[in-house]
């Protein structure tokens, strides 16, 4: 019994190892190309195609301080990001679970179908929805076309159709019993959403907050699309520019430890929070209609 | 506090919940809500506990009107079959989560839990969360939790239901005891008839949203009002079976197409026609050898104190009770002997009493 075990581990594990390794191959070859003059396959290589060659010219970028700039930026955009779709999706998720309002059901199956269309093919209609803000005082400045809080307004839109469906699934998961125990006990709805519904939907935020914390630290398209200085916006704009400059040759060693830098707070975030994400697949569901 | 319910009526979409409901509970007493499960006791209890609203008729709470009154300024503590602690705070926290929401006095809760916890025996737990404990201490924490605000009246949905069936018999005669210490009006839902059968002062009887009846729990079972009450109350069921009445002479008889009884003459309906349904508990059938109503035994179920013997007379299923010590078989062909004493009437058509009403 136990050797038939064994076998059956040895194989999964044998499976994950060839399904995994180009994934696993290409991570190492990042790795490999920044501490490198050239790599030729994984082999990092001086000028003159011998073994050797390492350098660390290629993280020269980080000396530069427009990419700290640049980082802040990505950053403020990923936390604004998190924070608006957390707080938007808890309320709206808790209204759609548990409040019965006319148009609930329609609300929640357009939701799912905003959910379905790529952001793509609104970008000339948000484009005019920039402008038109841009045009008002004050709001205009801070939410405007060319601002980061432009960009933070268009990503939380695109994110909430599924942090609404994600938190509604958490929410219909908790008893309706502990909600009527708190307004018995003398709850309003606010306090009772924050203080007895919140708390047991924690999963579920942590899950929501990961997810929207990593799609708005990589996010080119909106940025790159609606921030005029391009090249000096987000870490993913600064990326593409390297990659299509005219002048000259694309350097990839650089281009990999441009990529290894942005990458290295998602590992850092998704390796002490996975756990946490998991449970999207097993504690919440897509609650029904 | 006395509970009026005038005309209650509950809608779900086009389904009625709870049908023109009239109840008068008085102060102090204990009145046990019971029928079987989408009767609507439960919405009842909740819409007088303010969670549902009532579609038509009246909640009164002593001289007041509480339909539109929030159910936190009812002043009213519930005790729930889920428990519904909240499982981020502490049994403490849970216990005095009401007085906190009142801006009380540190001291005096802390004052308010030790009494409640004195009075429940759950002083040792006040640290716990609400996931460390049984299913049993939760229900007492959930039931201190209700106490500490010293309500008006407790409601309770189906507080035992998910407890084994030991701790369900000494619960029971804890709540019992306290709530007649306390003397807090109190309304208790069930389906467990009996739960309410030894709870209650007063036992409503529903079903399909229609109250059946309103009395104590010994005149529920001696004089049904309806079919359902007979068929509902008493462990085990009670046997019906259609019999035609006759005059012979001075006496009453019943007939049926395998036998004949003779009724007891203080015990005739008082109504209805020749066609009625003759009800009796298997209790009230005793064995008799020399009786001309044989019937063969079909399964033996012991039940400790008792056998239950689930017979056959031609096409008639009826169950009796019979003392172990007989050890009855399977197969066996028994006479019995029916106490027409015991003996209940209903009407074929409307399944309401023939003898009370």
């Amino acid at each position: 019994m136990k050797l038939k075990r064994d076998n059956f581990t040895l194989l999964s594990v044998l499976t994950l190892i060839i399904f995994t390794a180009p994934i696993i191959l290409g991570y190492l070859w990042l790795f490999i190309s920044t501490f490198s003059e050239r790599t030729y396959g994984l082999k990092p290589v001086d000028v003159d195609g011998n073994l050797g060659g390492f350098t660390l010219k290629n993280w020269a970028f980080l000396a530069e301080p427009d990419i700290w700039l640049i980082t802040l930026n990505t950053f403020l955009l990923a936390t604004f990001l998190t924070m608006g779709v957390l707080l938007i999706s808890s309320l709206a998720g808790y209204a759609l679970s548990r409040v019965n309002f006319r148009g609930r059901k329609t609300f929640l199956s357009m939701t799912l179908i905003l959910h379905a269309f790529p952001s793509v093919t609104l970008l000339i209609a948000i484009y005019f929805v920039l402008r038109f803000i841009s045009d008002i005082p004050l709001l205009g400045a801070l939410f405007g076309y060319n601002t980061i809080g432009g960009v933070v307004l268009i990503s939380i839109a695109l994110q909430l159709p599924l942090g609404i469906w994600l938190m509604k699934g958490f929410f219909d998961g908790v008893s309706w019993d502990l909600e009527r125990a708190a307004l018995i006990d003398g709850c309003s709805r606010w306090r009772c959403w924050w203080q007895i519904m919140v708390p047991q939907i924690k999963p579920g935020l942590a899950a929501l907050s990961i997810f929207s914390f990593m799609t708005g630290w990589s996010s080119f398209l909106i940025p790159y699309t609606f921030l005029t200085k391009g090249n000096k916006a987000v870490l993913s704009t600064y990326l593409n520019a390297m990659m299509s400059s005219d002048t000259v040759s694309i350097q990839y060693g650089i281009l990999a430890a441009i990529g290894l830098f942005q990458l290295i707070p998602i590992l850092l975030f998704y390796s002490f929070t996975q756990k946490y994400l998991m449970k999207i697949f097993s504690g919440g569901s897509h609650g029904g209609v | 506090m006395d509970v009026k319910l005038k005309n209650l009526t509950k809608k779900f979409g086009a389904e009625t919940a709870v049908d023109k409901m009239n109840l008068d509970i008085k102060d102090g007493e204990f009145v046990a809500f019971l029928g079987p499960s989408g009767c609507g006791k439960t919405t009842t209890l909740l819409m007088t506990a303010g969670i549902y609203k009532p579609d038509n008729g009246e909640i009164i709470f002593g001289d007041r009107l509480v339909n539109k009154v929030q159910p936190k300024d009812r002043n009213i503590g519930m005790v729930f079959q889920s428990y519904a602690l909240y499982p981020h705070m502490s049994v403490y926290e849970n216990i005095v989560f009401s007085m906190k929401l009142q801006k009380k006095s540190k001291k005096e809760m802390m004052l308010e839990a030790d009494r409640v916890a004195g009075l429940l025996g759950i002083g040792t737990l006040l640290k716990r969360k609400p996931g460390q404990l049984s299913g049993g201490q939760q229900q007492r924490v959930a039931l201190g939790r209700a106490l500490i605000k010293k309500p008006e009246l407790l409601l309770f949905d189906e507080p035992l239901s998910n407890l084994d069936a030991r701790l369900r018999i000494t619960m029971r005669s804890e709540i019992k005891r306290l709530q007649r210490d306390l003397g807090i009006t109190s309304i208790y839902v069930t389906h467990d008839q009996v739960e309410a059968m030894t709870m209650a002062d007063r036992v409503a009887v529903m079903k399909d949203g229609k109250l059946q009846a309103f009395m104590p729990p010994v005149e529920l079972h001696e004089k049904p009002r309806t079919k359902f009450i007979a068929q509902f109350v008493g462990n085990p069921p009670m046997n019906f079976f259609d019999v035609e009445l006759k005059s012979e002479g001075q006496n009453m008889q019943a007939f049926h197409s395998k036998f004949t009884l003779n009724l007891d003459s203080g015990r005739i309906p008082g109504r209805g026609g020749k066609n009625v349904v003759l009800g009796i508990r298997p209790e009230d059938i005793a064995i008799d050898p020399s009786s001309d109503i044989k019937a063969e035994i079909l399964i033996v179920e012991p039940l400790g104190r008792d056998d239950l013997l689930q017979c056959r007379i031609g096409d008639l299923d009826i169950s009796i009770l019979a003392d172990p010590k007989e050890k009855h078989r399977s197969g066996d062909m028994i006479g019995l002997d029916m106490d027409s004493r015991s003996f209940q009437f209903f009407d074929p058509e409307s399944d309401q009493s023939l003898l009370w009403y």
